[in-house]
């Protein structure tokens, strides 16, 4: 089937076969290997990507099922040699050790500051709470770090979200 | 993963015509694709209904109708949904993760598989997934499986926590197929799995939720509270929806409890609900009711441990709603 998708701003037209997840063509057609496969299950976050800006699971997409639809990737969120500035938090509070989750830690992160409303550990459903580190630790559950990176991902994330 | 054909539909009229044997609708995919790529689904044909024009949440009168394809995410944001009904917000909270209630709908959250290791490991027999293979979780691995309602052919459980919200309130689940349409209430939408646990709902060949339907919110104060091994993106090991309403004499007005984590569907507390209308919001009364429901449990070796949880967990949310 011939799909078109927006990839970091770009039309890109494939010919795909409807088993390839929106992952697989990212990284194997498409040559941005920015989205990880860690356990390709939806449990580990390392591919998120923003999809119309919303963070989601690449590996759990079907590419077919996203035609037509705006994916960002950790090689989208820069502009030019301008680091997006959560990038440029993760650098300054040494926010990841390996670095493979750290693709998927940014765009659920870029994804996650846009999101409204409140989270599981929010004590009033009825306010908007800011981003405590309680807030954020809740909300950045989908995405592990086999590193164990987080201390320092929660401080990142903490100083953008200010 | 075995191939298959790929179609969008534009309506659910249209996507009932395109439904025939062998064909899945495919809504946001987060437990469908993963089934998939481990072999345990394996449709000839997905309709995609993901972009079906459901995607609303409206006030009908003194009621809500939540369409199918309404993102999780979006449902548990919704202001109205926050302030009325918090245990049905609180219950999508819980559950999965943040990339994962983006792209999940409201019908897909309902009809998810269990996540039974054997079901999900087509190396292993399991009736749910080959009716007659046998179910080796019953003297295996059954630590987080059913304690109630299950058979000698399956112990699994429904790991949905909105599902769980949504029996207590009363929904009501709106469907259609090439039958007409119809009005399924909740409790009602699964069953448990007797001798056919191949069938998790009562949903016909090609039948298509389209929404799900609030009635007005019980009286009182409500709650979803979720006990899980880790603080989040966990299944509930058992959770729990209640609404309590006390009377200013102070008997027990109204109760609503729904149990997750324990059975083959949301489990409507009723034997719990019974026993406590009419009579003291105590603690004591609590456990009489916690008692009362949980007669019912047949507990396996290794999952018995849930009969004290979800007794412990029914009367401290009993008692935090009375306070």
């Amino acid at each position: 089937m011939e799909i078109t998708l927006q990839v970091n701003g770009k039309a890109r037209t494939v010919d795909v076969d409807p088993r390839i997840s929106l992952l697989d063509l990212l990284r194997e057609r498409l040559g941005l290997i920015g989205a990880k496969k860690g356990c390709d299950h939806g449990q580990c976050g390392a591919c998120t990507v923003l999809l119309d800006g919303r963070r989601a699971l690449s590996c759990l997409a079907l590419a077919v099922a996203v035609e037509g639809r705006a994916v960002t990737t950790v090689e989208g969120l820069a502009s030019g040699d301008d680091l997006h500035p959560l990038q440029a938090a993760f650098i300054e509070h040494d926010a990841f050790q390996c670095g493979y989750c750290t693709p998927g830690q940014l765009c659920s992160a870029a994804g996650m500051l846009d999101e409204p409303g409140p989270s599981a550990v929010t004590e009033d459903l009825r306010t908007d709470p800011g981003l405590t580190p309680d807030e954020i630790r809740e909300r950045m559950s989908g995405n592990l770090c086999r590193c164990g990176a987080y201390v320092n991902i929660v401080s990142a994330i903490s100083e953008v979200a200010r | 993963m075995k191939t298959f054909d790929y179609a969008r539909a534009d309506s659910a009229a249209e996507a009932v015509r395109d439904h025939a044997p062998g064909t899945m609708y495919l809504g946001g995919g987060t437990n469908l694709v993963d089934l998939m790529r481990l072999g345990v689904a394996e449709p000839d044909r997905l309709v995609d209904v993901s972009r079906l024009p459901l995607d609303r949440i409206e006030q009908a009168g003194d009621r809500v109708r939540i369409g199918a394809t309404v993102r999780n995410s979006d449902l548990a944001a919704d202001p109205g949904i926050r302030a009325r009904y918090p245990m049905l917000a609180r219950a999508v909270l819980t559950g999965a993760s943040g990339q994962v209630r983006n792209v999940a709908t409201v019908a897909g959250n309902l009809l998810q598989r269990t996540r039974c290791a054997y079901f999900q490991d087509v190396t292993r027999p399991c009736n749910k997934r080959r009716p007659g293979s046998g179910c080796p979780a019953i003297a295996g691995d059954h630590t987080n499986l059913a304690i109630m309602g299950a058979s000698e052919a399956c112990v699994a459980t429904h790991p949905s926590d909105m599902a769980v919200a949504l029996t207590a309130l009363g929904a009501e689940v709106h469907v259609t197929g090439t039958g007409g349409d119809r009005v399924i209430p909740m409790p009602g939408l699964h069953r448990l799995p007797g001798d056919e646990p191949e069938r998790d709902t009562v949903l016909e060949p090609g039948e298509l939720i389209v929404a799900v339907e609030l009635p007005p919110p019980p009286p009182g104060a409500m709650v979803y509270r979720k006990v899980r091994e880790r603080a989040s993106f966990a299944f509930a090991l058992v959770s729990i929806a209640a609404a309590l309403d006390v009377g200013a004499d102070g008997t027990v007005a109204g109760c609503r409890i729904a149990l997750g984590g324990l059975a083959h569907v949301p489990w409507r507390a009723e034997r719990a609900e019974q026993a406590l209308l009419g009579g003291p919001a105590t603690g004591e009364a609590f456990l009489r009711a916690a008692e009362a429901e949980l007669e019912q449990a047949s507990p396996l070796p290794r999952n018995a441990y849930k009969v004290p949880l979800t007794r412990n967990l029914i009367v401290s949310t009993l008692e935090g709603l009375a306070s």
